[in-house]
């Protein structure tokens, strides 16, 4: 372990410096450049996630393959790190573009959106490279409580009040719940550090241990946790209301960056952490079990109740809860395509993601709110370009071929069927007939959107003039959904080698009476595993 | 002109493209110029029909395995490849697929006046993602190529068709989505599968491509796809989409999960077909979709469906495909598609509703009579099966184009609002005349080769198939004839159709490929069409039955004079 912090491992944290003092600083350009200059802190914003994506550039060829460690294993800089970080800066710098015109509109425009927005990124950037419970239950918080004044930003608003204290609300009782269960690990493992407590779990699970009990509450209570981050059914109550009423940015924000980062903990802690919890001995029932249910639930619910939704922004709040069932198979299906499918997946629906919004954005003009499902009545007509655009990103959304929603899709049933020959567990099919049934369901609320756009004839005359940086930002996404479906291989290699530190946790033998024999190797292979590839 | 010479421009990508490429270029027009629009589209779909037509020259029909190979990387870490490729069932579908592309564009000229540019854009796409389909030869492309069709086709039911359009369009997405995305993870499963098989029978395999000696782009393919598989190692696993590896190795599969996986392929497909009872999308789907689109869905997206079980089904599940369990369930299905159909049609016409809605059920009829001709699994079953669906694509498109033109001069398709138009539209009633003979099996038409050839094969199967399906020809011809003699004969009693104008020239212009073909299959089957699926048909049916020798090239001669021989001794 290094005495005290050195020089090398601020380099380490360099983006996040500069997204810090960038943060800073945008506070004071908002006073500097005066009431309603917001554009200018949002350029100098852009300028801060230029610099931080050029030094996780540097970052990612120094460093490439291997991991490095810093404050005192409080962080750690791999390639699953990286790879997030890029995921998030691009996020916030498309989120910041789409922002500026609507923030116009809502006469609102000030430049603490912009700062808040990069103390948000901030926070989710240590979220993907913490590696202790408690530098990750911080990095959450900083992410989350940006996130509630955002949401709460139009404080005229009444629906973004409303918002907004829901959100906050939920969002502090859910990190209780998940502080509570951090602290019955630490009194279990005697240490917050992810690495210490999967070498403890193994042996602490173990049949006849009396803290397995304790251990599993805690499993159950930090699930819960993350599971009302990423808004998983049954504690995805918050998502529709404070999605409905955050301002449109902030809701793509969410839908988008917010759940990539609380994958990135969530995978992180369940995998580097828990993992040894996957199944646990003795007829208790580990995270598999847990998740898949919850995953299950999620995916049903999500998809379902999005159906009778005639609010877009509640649509794709639905839909975003399903996405995160699809993106909680591959944690439960436990294998490598399983854990490079939630990267691929997050990387892809970012894009088609934050595309839609950018188009729902788009239709926010003077006068109209451009949310309800009638006001994109006949859009081909009134923007052929933008209907077009909508039309791949819902294709994507769904996971039709040849999108790039298709091959995260892809990845996760790949993973269950995989899952399900391996480890010869029917669960596991069951599981992928109905992720693939919900797709059909997904189709339909999809298609409410595209039988508005296509098939319906508008009433409403107002024009729909996107600006350019709106029109830009959907043109990329659409070129990159494409892109990403029908090139894909590039993504898929950044998705596998970020995916590549994470073990495989099988079933442990049923009948193993001593935990010491069939666990020594697992722990041992937790730290060889970058051996072979440490010295680029 | 030899494959060799075709395969070099990559003829294949050149077919299944061009229509895209025709779309991608409609998009410059401006959408008001609608006559530029018009023009265009029809000269491209009738390009893309010719571009198709030197593949029928250079085929070398006796060559077994598949031809025009193309094989390229496309996503290398998971196994996917870029590979095309035919064989002469693929072969007469595709050229199916081109011309009735062709004729749709042509009868759309005055049927859709509203929103043309994004009409005709649909429909080429939509030509893309069939033709891709039948010549894919890598799972992942074939099920792109599967999905993405059911966009265009959404829309064209969608914006163009009739009333209860909204609900035809998205029920037509859903059904077929379903079934499609179930198929997924068979072929997932069979995916994963193939490195274990690969591993434990190599010899198994080096056997089976040995009839296949004289294909080298074949065999490589296969052994390529064999190599890629067997490197697959505990820790960084490798496969592949190929599908005639998996025609190789699929036999191995232990029995009872070959049922699992030929069930999932099977919702896939009998949803495409439809079989009862997965057919209620198919009669919305036809009576809300503009003529084009019937005739598109007529014509080859029902056969997609039989396609699927003859090139994946059969000869990658041969043990399920034979097993009492499987053709338990399917044949009765298929019974029942035929006599309910038929039955439906003739109510249709009893109470002289919509005659789309009467084709459609005929459609379904139909189709169960090929699905028979499948699974009586023997050469005569699925050459007729495989002619049966290239009938029903003329025959039944034929029906479709009649009712459009119909509905284009009186804006009904209620059977009551007709009667005695032989008196005022004696071309019309000669091509429907045609046609309706076609569709009831008359000899020296297409459908008198085809039903004799399912016929001929189900009672060599089973005496009991046969005599359903008799049942189903008899019917046939009833609701055929019935509905013809309402129409035509008699007099006319609707005041507005006694002044109705007779076939245009462009309107005989797109029955007359259809009569022609009709007539060619009807007269010289053994040249238009039997020659071509004669080497396919042998190669499934001694993939389902190992007992059955495939003839060798002599062999061609006796199979050839089945037919006409049938012809006269019926």
């Amino acid at each position: 372990m290094p005495t005290g912090i050195t020089s090398n491992e601020l380099w380490l944290i360099a983006p996040e410096l500069i997204i810090t003092l960038f943060a800073c600083l945008a506070l004071v350009v908002d006073i500097v450049a005066g009431r309603g200059r917001g554009r200018w802190t949002a350029l100098f914003c852009l300028t801060g996630i230029g610099f931080a994506l050029i030094s996780t550039g540097i970052l990612y060829s120094e460093h490439h393959g291997s991991e490095r460690a810093a404050f005192y294993r409080m962080v750690a800089v791999d390639d699953y790190a990286i790879f997030f970080k890029f995921l998030f800066l691009i996020a916030a710098a498309l989120t910041i573009l789409i922002s500026v015109r609507y923030l116009d509109v809502e006469r609102h425009q000030s430049g603490e959106f912009y700062a808040l927005i990069m103390f948000a990124v901030l926070g989710m950037m240590f979220m993907a490279s913490g590696t202790d419970l408690l530098s990750l239950y911080v990095s959450l918080e900083l992410m989350a409580i940006a996130v509630y004044v955002l949401v709460g930003y139009l404080r005229n608003d009444r629906k973004s009040n409303e918002a907004a204290i829901k959100y906050f609300l939920l969002g502090a009782f859910s990190s209780g719940i998940m502080l509570y269960g951090i602290s019955l690990f630490y009194g279990a493992a005697a240490s917050t550090n992810l690495s210490d407590i999967s070498a403890a779990v193994v042996e602490l699970t173990a049949e006849g241990q009396p803290m397995r009990y304790l251990l599993l509450i805690a499993l159950v209570l930090m699930a819960a946790g993350m599971c009302f981050k990423i808004a998983a059914v049954p504690f995805h109550m918050w998502a529709p209301d404070a999605y409905e009423g955050a301002p449109t940015p902030v809701t793509a924000f969410m839908s988008v960056a917010v759940k990539a980062a609380s994958f990135a903990m969530f995978t992180r802690i369940f995998l580097d952490g828990f993992g040894a919890m996957r199944y646990l001995p003795g007829g208790l029932p580990g995270w598999a079990l847990i998740l898949g249910i919850a995953a299950a639930v999620t995916i049903t619910w999500g998809n379902i109740a999005a159906t009778t939704q005639k609010n877009v922004k509640r649509l794709l709040a639905y839909s975003s809860i399903g996405h995160a069932g699809y993106l909680l198979l591959g944690l439960v299906a436990g294998n490598r395509t399983g854990y490079t499918g939630i990267l691929i997946y997050l990387l892809v629906y970012t894009f088609m993601n934050l595309g839609a919004w950018t188009v729902i954005i788009a239709l926010r003009r003077e006068g109209i709110a451009g949310d309800e499902v009638e006001d994109l009545n006949g859009l081909v007509h009134k923007a052929p370009a933008l209907a077009v655009f909508m039309l791949v990103f819902l294709l994507a959304l769904a996971g039709i071929p040849p999108t790039a929603g298709f091959i995260g899709k892809y990845y996760i049933f790949l993973a269950l069927i995989e899952a399900g020959s391996v480890e010869s567990n029917p669960w596991m099919y069951a599981l992928a007939v109905l992720a693939v049934l919900m797709t059909a369901v997904a189709i339909y609320y999809y298609y409410t959107i595209v039988k508005a756009m296509f098939l319906t004839d508008s009433d409403a005359k107002i024009a729909v003039e996107p600006t350019r940086v709106q029109w830009s930002v959907a043109a990329a996404a659409f070129v990159l959904t494409i892109g990403m479906g029908v090139l894909p291989q590039f993504f898929i290699n950044r998705s596998v080698e970020a995916a590549r530190r994470f073990q495989v946790y099988p079933q442990r033998p049923q009948a193993a009476p001593t935990p010491a024999r069939s666990t020594a190797p697992q722990t041992g292979q937790l730290r060889q595993r970058d051996n072979g590839t440490n010295e680029n | 002109m030899n494959e060799l010479m075709l395969g070099k421009l990559h003829i294949l990508s050149l077919v299944t493209w061009l229509p895209a490429a025709g779309a991608l270029a409609l998009l410059f027009f401006h959408k008001e110029k609608t006559d530029q629009i018009r023009v265009f589209a029809n000269a491209w779909a009738a390009l893309c029909f010719v571009v198709s037509l030197p593949l029928l020259v250079a085929f070398d029909r006796s060559k077994a395995g598949f031809q025009f190979i193309e094989d390229h990387q496309w996503i290398p870490s998971i196994g996917v490849r870029y590979q095309m490729g035919i064989d002469g069932m693929a072969l007469v579908l595709i050229v199916l697929t081109t011309l009735l592309g062709a004729i749709a564009a042509l009868s759309s000229w005055n049927y859709i006046r509203t929103r043309e540019k994004e009409f005709y854009v649909f429909l080429l796409l939509l030509q893309t993602g069939m033709l891709g389909v039948f010549v894919a030869l890598d799972f992942f492309l074939f099920y792109v190529f599967w999905e993405v069709m059911l966009v265009p086709m959404y829309f064209i039911i969608g914006i163009w068709g009739g009333e209860n359009r909204l609900y035809a369009a998205i029920k037509f997405f859903l059904y077929t989505l379903v079934g499609s995305v179930v198929m997924l993870l068979a072929i997932l499963k069979l995916y994963f599968t193939l490195p274990e098989l690969v591993a434990s029978h190599s010899s198994e395999l080096n056997a089976w491509l040995a009839p296949f000696a004289g294909n080298e782009a074949t065999t490589n393919m296969v052994r390529n796809a064999a190599q890629a598989a067997g490197a697959s190692t505990q820790t960084a696993f490798a496969s592949s989409f190929n599908i005639p590896i998996f025609h190789a190795l699929g036999q191995f599969i232990p029995l009872d999960a070959q049922i699992w996986l030929w069930a999932a392929f099977f919702i896939g497909f009998a949803i495409k077909v439809p079989m009862f009872p997965f057919h209620t999308w198919l009669p919305d789907a036809h009576v809300e979709a503009p003529t084009a689109g019937s005739v598109i869905l007529a014509g080859v997206l029902l056969k997609l469906g039989t396609y699927g079980f003859l090139r994946f089904s059969l000869p990658i599940l041969p043990g399920a495909s034979v097993d009492a369990r499987v053709l338990n369930v399917v044949v009765p299905l298929a019974v029942i598609g035929i006599i309910y159909g038929a039955l439906l049609s003739l109510y249709f016409i009893y109470t002289s509703s919509d005659m789309k809605k009467l084709v459609a059920y005929s459609s379904v009829s139909h189709m169960g009579m090929v699905m028979l001709g499948i699974f009586a699994a023997n050469p005569n079953g699925i050459n007729g099966a495989i002619v049966q669906m290239v009938n029903h694509g003329i025959s039944t498109s034929a029906l479709f184009l009649i009712v459009g033109v119909l509905y284009e001069r009186r804006h009904t398709r209620q059977i009551s609002e007709y009667s005695g138009l032989s008196q005022v539209m004696p071309v019309f009633a000669t091509i429907f005349l045609i046609m309706t003979m076609s569709s009831i099996g008359l000899p020296l038409l297409n459908g008198f080769i085809g039903e004799f050839l399912i016929l001929r094969g189900a009672f060599e199967r089973n005496v009991w198939w046969g005599v359903w399906a008799v049942t189903g020809i008899v019917l046939g011809a009833a609701y055929m004839l019935w509905l013809y003699q309402k129409t035509m004969f008699g007099r006319i009693e609707q005041p507005e159709n006694e002044k109705l104008p007779d076939l245009s020239r462009r309107e005989v212009a797109y029955f007359l490929p259809l009569v022609v073909l009709a007539f060619a299959i009807g007269i010289l089957p053994q040249q238009f069409i039997l020659n071509y699926i004669q080497t396919p048909t042998q190669y499934i049916v001694s993939q389902v039955d190992r007992s059955y020798v495939q003839p060798k090239q002599a062999a061609l001669q006796p199979a050839a004079t089945d037919s006409p021989e049938g012809t006269g001794s019926k």
